[in-house]
This record gives structure tokens, C-alpha cells and sequence, in this order.
């Protein structure tokens, strides 16, 4: 599809026009903070384009950190007395600006748990369906990125529906989708870009990508069986600095376990879904008050084997991880899933038991 | 700094082979500058995988909390406060414990240092009191008092208050710190500036709990947060759970935190709770004259009961 040129001097202009036709969404500096988060723009708001990450991920744009599900009332004179009713939600077009191509592609992962045959969460997939997504290539990859290995990258367009890459005094946009082009159209995106803009984006793809240090490989993992993981004796060693404070779970882009609860005032309530994260004893609880994952052990080794193991075998697709290495700069202790996947696929079972046999 | 590792790895390695311990418990090096990770060595021949640095900063004795095995485990001064507490508290005994004491000067706050440095950073050396940091070309040398924690600023117990042996000379302690300052700071608030002052504090709050779970302090079996049969705490970011949640955690450490600052440096959202912590702290040192975890063998003022209490509502 078409590559557009848009000079910067025109972009904050573009802006203000989609903000006609789209709830915008992007990085903004947070204050006294020093880290960015993605947020809804207000309407003279800019989305921050020099931000190199954000804290969060943009996630939250389609699964908020608490939403209301639906309500209800027991109030015995009220004709909706015992009904569950959905609220009323705001699913008018929304674009997000400014999105690095892993947290797109971390999408696409989350839709596949969302969004299935059997199964449609439509609260996720409506926000889902209302974004349009304004992608930001990474000029300069930080040194925790491993995107490449994973399957997105600096550069990578799936789950895009604009590619922007800032070239300096422009930004050049390749139009992916319809819906990409709909929204180029609302900022009056014009100027095309033609063949030069298309050898400029390639040159700056292939530099960004050599670029990339950081790397991790799952081909063993993948031909390990799960039980033999699942026993292996790493398990005490990796999570024993881990406090369990699921960190983790709350910057990873791909992390999508919730929560579900009635919060009650007087006679009236809400039905909430809010983050809940594998690393919490409370997540595995029965009604019972037996836990199937008591222990910090099994609970480290339930994040490592969901994303790089069961995932991976599950849907034949990759690893439930897109590499923007949120985790690795948050974790209060320095637990680097780069080296966890390593050590994972590094693995062979029984080999102790041959060298001894020997 | 070399001159603590090198000690540290003696000391441990003679510690394992002579089966004085089963394991230590201390920090090998991390995976990104300024970042260390704790670790156990049960096998001596691993104890060169021992560092020691100013990017110490997590509180070890989280990691013995109701372990049985015999341990030795390196403890700078707060570490070794809360050492302390953990035995008065029955968290661990006092005989299970070999304590390598490490005369602290101080940890560095990797967020204040990256603040401050435009480019990512690459390498962080440290020298003395000097912090050189490199990364994308550029490098800057900085003085190591400026970036330091802040309740590393305001420390008066760098050395260890118990120990089996020092990996080092003790080091002096400082001195005319105003602990206090930001504290006094709040109190001479009105109200309504308290209140907005709580409420913009506490306003990023994601509820991950991290504070909790990296506090040394924090063992209980099930919080009262997690309590689901019934529910005490709701789960939503609703500010007034979410203050809850905070409140209540500041006062079950009145008279037991050590401002290790391990909550501060865990939470992700840079969200500082050492200012509930060190008023509860302030007051336990005015009302009672009380420092947590200097000593085993005074009960901490809030599980102690005397008949002279001078209060009339607890007679």
C-alpha cells in the first residue's frame, strides 16, 4: 500500500483534525515521573512521539485495569430489580497514536484468547474493533529489545493499521489497512511518498534491526516435552528472588488474566473485571482453601511455562511474549525471562542421570 | 567494592565447606546495570558468582522468612535490622543464621540515575564516591551522594546491629541527618492540603502489591487484602480501597520498619509510601523512644503492655 510524507511542521495540524473523527490515545510524559503512559488525549493534547517507552503498555486501551461488566439492583420497586444489565459503553472510534509495532503485535496474541471460536469477550473485542492503530517504528532499539525474536520487530507492520516512521523533518506513513487509510484520510495525510519513501523505510528498517542485541531462541522448547520442563530442576533457582509482586504481569503488553467481582453500595452493584496476575497466591485459590499453586515455585514457574511453553504448543504460533523487555527493566529483583528462555530451552531432561550412569 | 566481594566469597566458601551452613543467601550480578539479583550458593564451588556493590539494595531478609535450612546470609545494616525483627517475630531463629555483616555505604537509585542521563544507559562503574555511567557514545561521572536512595541519605544505621563477621571495617556512621524533614513537611499541612497531598501520592497506584510483597516486613500468611472468605478490601482502583490498602499497611509496620526502603524501590508506578512509613516511624522514636530491630532482646512497644501505661482508654 501507498507510503505519505507528512512534514512535522504539519503533523500537530493532522492531529487536531483526527481528533474529529477519533478518541486519540497516546504516550504522555507523566508528571515528576520521569516515564510515559498511554493515555486518552484530551482535545489539545499531543501524543509525546520522542517517548522510548512507556511504563504500562497500552493494553488498557481495550482491557482497562478495572471495567464495569454490568450492573444491578435489588431493589424490589426498581423493574429491573435482579437484572443484570450492561452498561452503557462508548465504543466510537478510537486510534491510537504513537504505538511501538511489538505492543500491536502483542494484540494480535491477546485477541487469540479473547476472540475464538467458542468465545468472544465482547468488551475486550468491541474496544478492540473500535482502534485504529497508529504505529511509531523504532529508529533506535534500547538495549532490552528482542522483538526480532519474537515474531514482531522495530519495524514490523502485523497488527498495524499505519506504519509512521520519523525520518527527521517527516514522518513517513505507510497505509496498511482500510482502516489505516480512513484515518489518513480524517488528518488529511496527503503527499505521496512514492517509490523514495518505500527505499528510505527499508533503509531504516534493516539499521534498526541490526541494531538489536538482545535475542532469545524456543526451538528446544518447543521439541521438549511439557512434563520434562515442568520437573525440571531449575525451577528453585530462577524464582528464588522472586517476591511475587506480579510487576510483571502488569507491564507485559501480552498478560491478560482478570478478575471478576460484585461490588455492592446499599441495593445497587457492579459486576468489575480488574487485572489479576498468576504471581498472587489469591489467583489459584479454591472455595475450598486448597491451592493448587501455594507455593512462589510453582507460581514463577506457571508464568515462564504459560508464556514460552504452553502457548507456544497450543497454538503453534510463537511465544506469548513480544520482546518490548518491559518486565526485565521493571522486576524489582533483575529476573530476565531472556535467561529464564534460555535456561528453558537450553534444558535436557535426564542429562544429570546419562552423566551419572556413565 | 572488589575488596567486600572478594571477602564475602571467602567467607562463604569457607562457611560451605566446612558445613557451617547450607546455603547463603546474597546477590550475584545482575542482567542490567544497577541491577543486582539475589541468590542462594549451596555448592562452594559457585561462590564466586558472589558480587557486592551499591546496587544491593533489596532487603535479604525477606529470603529467610520461615526457611529451615542453616543459612548465611549477608546483611547490610538495615538487612541485619530486620534480621532482628524476623527472630523477635519468630520468622526465623537466631541459631539458624550466620551473619556476614557488610558496613553499608549506602545504594544507589538507578531511577535517579537514569533521570539524569539521556541515553540509555550502557555501564555504571562505580569508584569511590564516583558513579561513571556510559551508554550511546556519551559518559558522565557523578558523585555518589547525590544519587543515593533517600533513606540511604538519612541512614544512622549503616553498620550491622548483629553479625557473625564483617566482610569489612566498620564504617562511621552519618551523623546530623535531618531524618525527619519531609515528614515535618506533611504535618505542617492543613487538612485539605494533607488530603490532596494523599490523594495525588497515592493517584497512579496500580494495586500490584508490590510494596507488600518486597517489604521483609510483609509475612503474613494471607493479607488482609487477599482475605476473600469474607472480602475485607475491595479489588477496583476505587481511591478509597485503594488508601485502604495503603493506611492500613503503613500502620501494621508502625514500630517495626527500618526504612530499608525496599516499597519505594519495587513499586513500578515510583510511587514513594516511605511517606507513611517514616511518620510511623517518627512516632515510635517521639512516643517511645523506639527504633525497630536494634536489639533482641526489648519487645517492640506495640506488643508490649505496661501497668503504669500512663493512657487511661487501654486500663
Amino acid at each position: 500500500m501507498k507510503v505519505l510524507k507528512i512534514d512535522k511542521k504539519d503533523w500537530a495540524g493532522g492531529i487536531q483534525k483526527a481528533h474529529k473523527a477519533y478518541r486519540l490515545y497516546g504516550p504522555v510524559q507523566v508528571k515528576d515521573k520521569g516515564f510515559s503512559e498511554f493515555q486518552a488525549l484530551g482535545p489539545d493534547a499531543m501524543p509525546d512521539m520522542t517517548a522510548t517507552d512507556t511504563r504500562l503498555s497500552p493494553k488498557s486501551i481495550a482491557f482497562p485495569p478495572q471495567e464495569v461488566m454490568m450492573v444491578f439492583t435489588t431493589d424490589e420497586n426498581s423493574e429491573l430489580c435482579n437484572q443484570m444489565q450492561v452498561p452503557q459503553k462508548d465504543y466510537a472510534p478510537r486510534a491510537i497514536i504513537g504505538i511501538r509495532p511489538y505492543d500491536a503485535a502483542a494484540f494480535l496474541l491477546v485477541k487469540k484468547n479473547f476472540d475464538t471460536p467458542e468465545y468472544r469477550d465482547p468488551y475486550w473485542c468491541d474496544a478492540y474493533e473500535a482502534c485504529t492503530f497508529i504505529g511509531l517504528a523504532v529508529n533506535t532499539p534500547s538495549a532490552l529489545d528482542f522483538s526480532t525474536s519474537t515474531k514482531s520487530g522495530p519495524f514490523d507492520e502485523n497488527g498495524l493499521d499505519v506504519l509512521l516512521v520519523d525520518t527527521g523533518n517527516h514522518y513517513l506513513a505507510k497505509i496498511l489497512t482500510d482502516k489505516g487509510a480512513a484515518f489518513a484520510k480524517s488528518a488529511a495525510w496527503e503527499t505521496e511518498a512514492g517509490a523514495a519513501g518505500e527505499k528510505q523505510i527499508a533503509e531504516l528498517k534493516a539499521s534498526a534491526e541490526k541494531q538489536i542485541r538482545a535475542t532469545v531462541a524456543f526451538d528446544n522448547i518447543q521439541r521438549q516435552s511439557i512434563m520434562s520442563l515442568y520437573e525440571a530442576d531449575f525451577w528453585e533457582e530462577v524464582a528464588f528472588a522472586c517476591i511475587n509482586c506480579g510487576t510483571c504481569t502488569y507491564v507485559c503488553p501480552t498478560c491478560w488474566c482478570f478478575d471478576i467481582q460484585d461490588e455492592t453500595h446499599a441495593k445497587c452493584g457492579k459486576r468489575m473485571k480488574t487485572w489479576d496476575s498468576c504471581m498472587y497466591p489469591l489467583f489459584t485459590i479454591h472455595t475450598t482453601g486448597h491451592n493448587p499453586r501455594g507455593t512462589k515455585v510453582q507460581r514463577v514457574r506457571q508464568r515462564f511455562m504459560h508464556k514460552l511453553k504452553y502457548f507456544l504448543d497450543k497454538y503453534e504460533d510463537g511465544i506469548m511474549c513480544v520482546g518490548c523487555g518491559r518486565c526485565i527493566r521493571s522486576c524489582p529483583v533483575n529476573i530476565d525471562i531472556r535467561k529464564v528462555c534460555d535456561i528453558m530451552n537450553s534444558y535436557s531432561a535426564g542429562a544429570d542421570t546419562c552423566a551419572l550412569k556413565k | 567494592m572488589s575488596a567486600y566481594t572478594d571477602k564475602i566469597k571467602k567467607i562463604a566458601g569457607r562457611l560451605l565447606q566446612e558445613c557451617r551452613v547450607d546455603m547463603i543467601i546474597g546477590f550475584r550480578k545482575g542482567s542490567l546495570p544497577m541491577m543486582n539479583e539475589p541468590c542462594f550458593i549451596k555448592n562452594p564451588a559457585d561462590v564466586d558468582k558472589l558480587v557486592w556493590d551499591s546496587n544491593c539494595g533489596i532487603n535479604l531478609a525477606n529470603y529467610v522468612t520461615d526457611r529451615k535450612e542453616k543459612i548465611g546470609i549477608i546483611a547490610k545494616g538495615c538487612d541485619s535490622r530486620n534480621l532482628v525483627t524476623h527472630i523477635i517475630e519468630n520468622k526465623i531463629k537466631r541459631e539458624q543464621l550466620y551473619i556476614i555483616g557488610i558496613p553499608c555505604q549506602g545504594m544507589i537509585d538507578r531511577r535517579k540515575i537514569a533521570a539524569q542521563f539521556q541515553q540509555e544507559i550502557e555501564t555504571v562503574g562505580e569508584q569511590g564516591d564516583k558513579i561513571t555511567i556510559a551508554g550511546g557514545g556519551a559518559s558522565q561521572t557523578l558523585t555518589k551522594a547525590d544519587v543515593i536512595q533517600e533513606n540511604c541519605a538519612v541512614c544512622i544505621h549503616r553498620n550491622p546491629v548483629i553479625y557473625d563477621e564483617l566482610a569489612a571495617e566498620l564504617v562511621e556512621e552519618q551523623k546530623d541527618v535531618d531524618r525527619y524533614a519531609e515528614v515535618r513537611q506533611v504535618e505542617a499541612m492543613t487538612p485539605a492540603q494533607k488530603w490532596q497531598f494523599f490523594e495525588e501520592l497515592l493517584a497512579p497506584c496500580v494495586r500490584c502489591y508490590a510494596c507488600r510483597n518486597a517489604c521483609p516486613l510483609c509475612f503474613c500468611p494471607t493479607c488482609f487484602v487477599d482475605e476473600s472468605r469474607p472480602q475485607w478490601v475491595g479489588k477496583t482502583l476505587d481511591p478509597i480501597d485503594t488508601r485502604t490498602f495503603h493506611f492500613l499497611r503503613a500502620y501494621h509496620c508502625a514500630g517495626r520498619c527500618t526504612d530499608c526502603g525496599a516499597c519505594q524501590r519495587a513499586c513500578p508506578v515510583n510511587i514513594n509510601m516511605r511517606a507513611f512509613t517514616k511518620k510511623l516511624e517518627k512516632d515510635a522514636f517521639e512516643l517511645y523512644g523506639w527504633e525497630a530491630g536494634l536489639s533482641l532482646d526489648v519487645r517492640p512497644p506495640l506488643d508490649t503492655f505496661k501497668p503504669n501505661d500512663p493512657e487511661d482508654f487501654i486500663k
